[in-house]
This record gives C-alpha cells, sequence and structure tokens, in this order.
C-alpha cells in the first residue's frame, strides 16, 4: 500500500526514478499490520520525505474486543483471568493492578506472606520482560535471534517456575482479591533461589554482548530522543520515562504493597535516547535481582488469603476507586466504580502500552524508517494491551 | 492534599468556576472535584502550573455513562375529599436525567503527589454532549479523549486529532453506552440475494 501524496504521476516513472530529483516527493506508507515488528496487529501510516519519517500516526484497534465492556457484565473475580490477556507478558503484573484496585475498593488486607509471594512473581515477571523487550530490540537492529534466544532461555527457567506455582507458563491468573490462589508448591522457593542466583551470571553475559558493540551503539545513541518535558506532559511511564532522567516509580511512590521494606535504586537516563532505554531496563532487572533476593530471604509463613475476603457474593460498597501499579511497561492502573452490584458498573483499565505510545511520532520525527523500528522496539508494547 | 484547599484554591483563580466536591463511599475514600465544563481548561492549568500542586502528570481519562434514572418521590397534596380539605401522601415519579462523565486523574511527578480527580459531566446524553479538551494541558489526555469519543460519544472541543481510535471509522454507535445495543450481523449487508427472498415470500403466501 504505497501511494503518492502529490499529483499521481501517469504511466511514467516517478522523477526519482529517472533523474534523482526527488525533492519535494512525499510518499505515504502503512507500516504494518503484518510488518513483523509491530507484534502482528499494529499499523503506523508513516509519511517519507526520502528515508526521514515527516509524519507519523499509529493506527489501532486490530485487537480490539472491548474488554471493560466484558468487564461490565461479568462478576468482579470473573474478569481476573481476562487481565492476563492484556498484556500476556506479564499477566502475573496485571492480575495484581486488578486485585490492588479491588482491595482498594472493597477495602481488604492482604497477608504478609501473599504480599511477599506478590513482590516475587511481579519481579519474576519483570525480568523477563525486560530481557525478552531487549531481544526483541536486538532483533529488529538486525541482530537475527542470538540475544533473543538468549533471553527467552532464561525466560523459559522463569516461565516454569509461573508454571510449577499456577498452572499455566502465561495466563497465570493467580492473585485473588486479598491474597494468591494457592500456596507455594514445596520446593519453589529453593528453585526460585536458583534460578534469580544464575540470573546476573545471565545478565553478565548479555551485557558483555551488547552494552559495548560497536554497532549497537551506533544504531542506538542518539537515535529517537525522548525530552524530559515531553515524556511528562504525555503520560509516559515506566523505564521510558526514567531513561528520560524522571525520576518517578510507582513501587517507590505509592510504596503499595510492601516494596517500602526493600533496599533498592531507581536507574535514571540522561539522553533519553534508545541506548539510554536499553540501559535502564538492564539496570531494572539487577535491581530487581536485589529485591528478589531480600524477598526470597524475608518471605514469612502464615496464611496467602484475607479470611474476611468473599470469593462467592462479592459485593463491593457504592463507589469508587483507582489502583495502580509499577507494571514492567509503565503505570497499569484499574479504575473501578461499583454501584453495589455483583458487577463493575465501570471498569476501566488505563493501559501503559498504549499511553507510552502518544509520543512515538515526537520520537521518529527526522529518523529514518530502519530507526523508526527500532525506536518502537524500545517503547515495548502488548497489542493486548493497546487495544483491548 | 486537601480538596477544600484546592476547591477554594480554584475559586480564588478561576472566577465563577463551579465547584463541588463528590463524596465517595467506598473504603478507598479517593474523593473527586466536579468541575462546571466551561472553565475547566483554566482550572486545568492552574492545577498543573501551580507551584503547590504541580499536577503535571495527567495519568488515567474515563468516561462512564448515567443512564436516565427514575427518581420516585413522596409529596404531600392537599386536595377537596368530599368537600373536605385533607392532605394527602402521593407518590411521583421523576425522571433525573442522565448524563456522560470524563474522569481525570492526576498526579505530580515533580512532587510525587496524587490522586486528584476531576470530573466533568456533559448535560445530557443525547445531544449536549460536548466536552472541553484538556489534551492541550495534558497531551497524555489525547489518545483517551479519542477513545472516550470512540466508545462513549462525548466531543472534546479543542481536541487536535478526534478520530475514531478503537472501532473502525464507518461504525456508527458508541458500544461503551450503557443501552447499546449490538448489531445481529455486523457484515449484513444487502444484496440481490435479499430481494429474492423477500418475492418468494411474497409469493408463498
Amino acid at each position: 500500500m504505497i501511494r503518492a501524496i502529490t499529483e499521481p504521476i501517469d504511466e511514467e516513472l516517478p522523477p526519482s526514478f529517472t533523474d534523482g530529483g526527488d525533492e519535494g516527493e512525499l510518499l505515504e506508507i502503512a507500516l504494518g499490520p503484518h510488518h513483523p515488528s509491530t507484534h502482528g496487529v499494529f499499523r503506523m501510516d508513516v509519511v517519507l520525505d526520502g528515508e526521514r519519517v515527516v509524519k507519523l500516526k499509529p493506527v489501532f484497534g486490530y485487537l480490539h474486543r472491548n474488554h471493560e465492556k466484558i468487564a461490565e457484565t461479568a462478576s468482579y473475580l470473573s474478569s481476573m483471568p481476562y487481565t492476563d490477556r492484556l498484556d500476556y507478558m506479564c499477566s502475573l503484573s496485571n492480575n495484581w493492578a486488578y486485585a490492588l484496585a479491588v482491595e482498594k475498593l472493597a477495602g481488604l488486607q492482604v497477608p504478609e506472606r501473599a504480599e511477599y509471594i506478590r513482590v516475587i512473581t511481579a519481579e519474576l515477571t519483570r525480568l523477563q520482560n525486560h530481557a525478552s523487550t531487549i531481544g526483541f530490540l536486538t532483533q529488529e537492529m538486525g541482530a537475527s535471534g542470538t540475544p533473543l534466544m538468549y533471553a527467552f532461555r532464561e525466560r523459559e527457567k522463569i516461565l516454569d517456575l509461573f508454571e510449577s506455582l499456577t498452572g499455566s507458563r502465561m495466563m497465570c491468573n493467580y492473585m485473588r482479591f486479598g491474597g494468591c490462589r494457592v500456596e507455594l508448591p514445596s520446593g519453589w522457593l529453593e528453585q526460585t533461589r536458583k534460578v534469580v542466583g544464575a540470573f546476573p551470571r545471565f545478565l553478565d553475559e548479555y551485557e558483555q554482548l551488547l552494552t559495548g558493540n560497536e554497532i549497537f551503539m551506533a544504531r542506538a545513541q542518539g537515535v529517537g530522543v525522548l525530552k524530559k518535558e515531553l515524556a511528562i506532559n504525555a503520560g509516559v511511564t515506566g523505564p521510558m520515562l526514567r531513561a528520560s532522567g524522571v525520576n518517578y516509580d510507582i513501587r517507590k511512590v505509592d510504596k503499595y504493597g510492601i516494596y517500602d521494606r526493600f533496599d533498592f535504586k531507581i536507574p535514571l537516563g540522561e539522553h533519553g535516547d534508545v541506548y539510554d532505554r536499553y540501559m535502564i531496563r538492564m539496570l531494572e532487572m539487577r535491581e530487581s535481582l536485589k529485591i528478589l533476593n531480600q524477598a526470597l530471604r524475608d518471605i514469612p509463613a502464615g496464611p496467602i488469603m484475607d479470611a474476611k475476603a468473599k470469593i462467592r457474593g462479592f459485593r463491593p460498597l457504592a463507589g469508587e476507586a483507582y489502583g495502580r501499579i509499577e507494571s514492567p511497561k509503565g503505570e497499569l492502573g484499574f479504575y473501578l466504580i461499583s454501584d453495589g452490584s455483583p458487577n463493575p458498573y465501570r471498569y476501566r483499565v488505563r493501559p501503559p502500552s498504549l499511553i507510552n505510545l502518544t509520543v512515538l511520532e515526537d520520537m521518529c520525527r527526522g529518523y529514518s524508517v530502519a530507526d523508526t523500528i527500532v525506536i518502537f522496539g524500545t517503547v515495548d508494547i502488548v497489542l493486548g494491551e493497546v487495544d483491548r | 492534599m486537601m480538596l477544600e484547599k484546592i476547591k477554594t484554591d480554584i475559586e480564588a483563580t478561576v472566577p465563577g468556576c463551579l465547584l463541588e466536591i463528590i463524596p465517595n463511599g467506598s473504603p478507598s475514600g479517593q474523593r473527586s472535584l466536579l468541575i462546571e465544563p466551561s472553565h475547566a481548561v483554566a482550572a486545568a492549568r492552574f492545577l498543573r502550573d501551580n507551584a503547590d500542586l504541580r499536577l503535571d502528570y495527567c495519568s488515567n481519562v474515563s468516561g462512564v455513562d448515567w443512564l436516565d434514572t427514575e427518581i420516585s418521590e413522596k409529596v404531600t397534596v392537599k386536595t377537596l375529599v368530599d368537600g373536605v380539605e385533607q392532605e394527602i401522601e402521593e407518590t411521583r415519579k421523576r425522571r433525573s436525567p442522565g448524563h456522560l462523565e470524563a474522569i481525570y486523574h492526576l498526579y505530580s511527578m515533580e512532587k510525587k503527589h496524587g490522586p486528584v480527580i476531576l470530573r466533568l459531566r456533559t448535560e445530557n446524553r443525547t445531544d449536549k454532549i460536548h466536552l472541553p479538551s484538556l489534551t492541550p494541558v495534558w497531551r497524555s489526555a489525547e489518545f483517551q479523549e479519542r477513545e472516550i469519543f470512540d466508545l462513549y460519544g462525548i466531543i472534546f472541543d479543542g481536541h487536535p486529532d478526534l478520530r475514531r481510535i478503537l472501532m473502525w471509522d464507518e461504525f456508527e454507535d458508541h458500544p461503551m453506552r450503557k443501552d447499546y445495543v449490538e448489531p445481529d450481523d455486523y457484515e449484513y449487508e444487502p444484496t440481490a440475494h435479499d430481494d429474492i427472498l423477500t418475492k418468494a415470500k411474497q409469493h408463498n403466501a
């Protein structure tokens, strides 16, 4: 689907093909929805001047199934497995965000052990998400497969942990309002300690492969710069925001769950370019390992469900609540309005993937098509969440 | 952060702006501030730029559809019964018009506080469905207001690029409305075949 925006040229070849006179010729191209870097179902309508991007409009909706409307017709608990399908790389983070919003709405307390399990699963999710994101990023730069397979090898170990805990590798559906669904299987913590203990070696290897790589640096440094002010105003969150140098991590700001008990740092970028966004994810994985080590050391015994929490006949009081967490992609929030019935009157997902795309045009303008693909790769989106 | 103080501050800087604090019955206790649409942009600019508040980050924008509701009230009426004036209790039904609502969750990245929740309401659900767009103040509202326009049908005046975002451009209804009825067949197109079927029906009748 390529067409010239200027007057159509009948029969003749466009001037650029004949005499090299390509000035003023703008070309509109639909990048996607079948482009391999667009995760299947995302389209960018790009206007090109030669190789440079002049305009870029993202087009959404290919995966739209009106998740919010479906949730309004179902009970609170029935939507829990559906949240797995939003950002299918990070189903446990989605579970947590939804559980947190409902717990705020209904005033439920979460037992200590459940909080620890939540932190451990969420940080494991962050590890595998960031590792794969960097893998996909290098894939989009043309490093065919190797770094991605390195990441997937590690991700596999984490998915095995999820499988033995929840019964499913990706669609975990593990958290409940006021706790977690099942107790940890025997030996799970030891296995997790083993995986976490081996992870730094993978990170070192990964960094050795990429961080100082000349080709990687040439493709990443100074590309797709996102300014701090714009990032804040456009509501960009997560690693992308911190790569632009804004110190805002909801784990530190809201201290939801038990994040105030752990000692970890928030890595910040300086330039806000592709390289910083890569580096932030690398550093965040190391900080996640710190949290995991502390959580695995301190996890207490005890119940994993709030005794007052009702599974059947759950009807929160009329009112509303907004709960948010720092998911690997950014701020994932759930906004719920209850009218006292078993179904939410309004159920809204604040998708970090969608809102981080607001600045895609600003980051890509002036760069080549090949850079656009790389910049798009650092936004880290999952279409299940963008389109809902 | 006291919502009452924010209310008086807005009233002081934006003259004529009507505000109301909406209580919240849930244990979350997140109360919100209902703002009259005509002064919403000025109030939003104040919230963003005020040195104490600095609500520089608009996190979440959601639409809500409130249907028309029937409220039954008991009224005492004086009537003449057999020539004697008596007070009789009567139940009267009143229709309270519904409205569409846009709700903005604001946080401050600089001061690290929040949320401050703003609510904007349209006058009804049918023809007076315009609200001012807050995208010029917070760009994060750009896609989210488009989504509300798409799924709820609120028209945001001053939005730079108000188009459908999730549904296709030719789609006509607003699927998140509470009274939305989905079509029987999305891909229905009248064909010659249908004419023949109608004829056959008439013939057999």
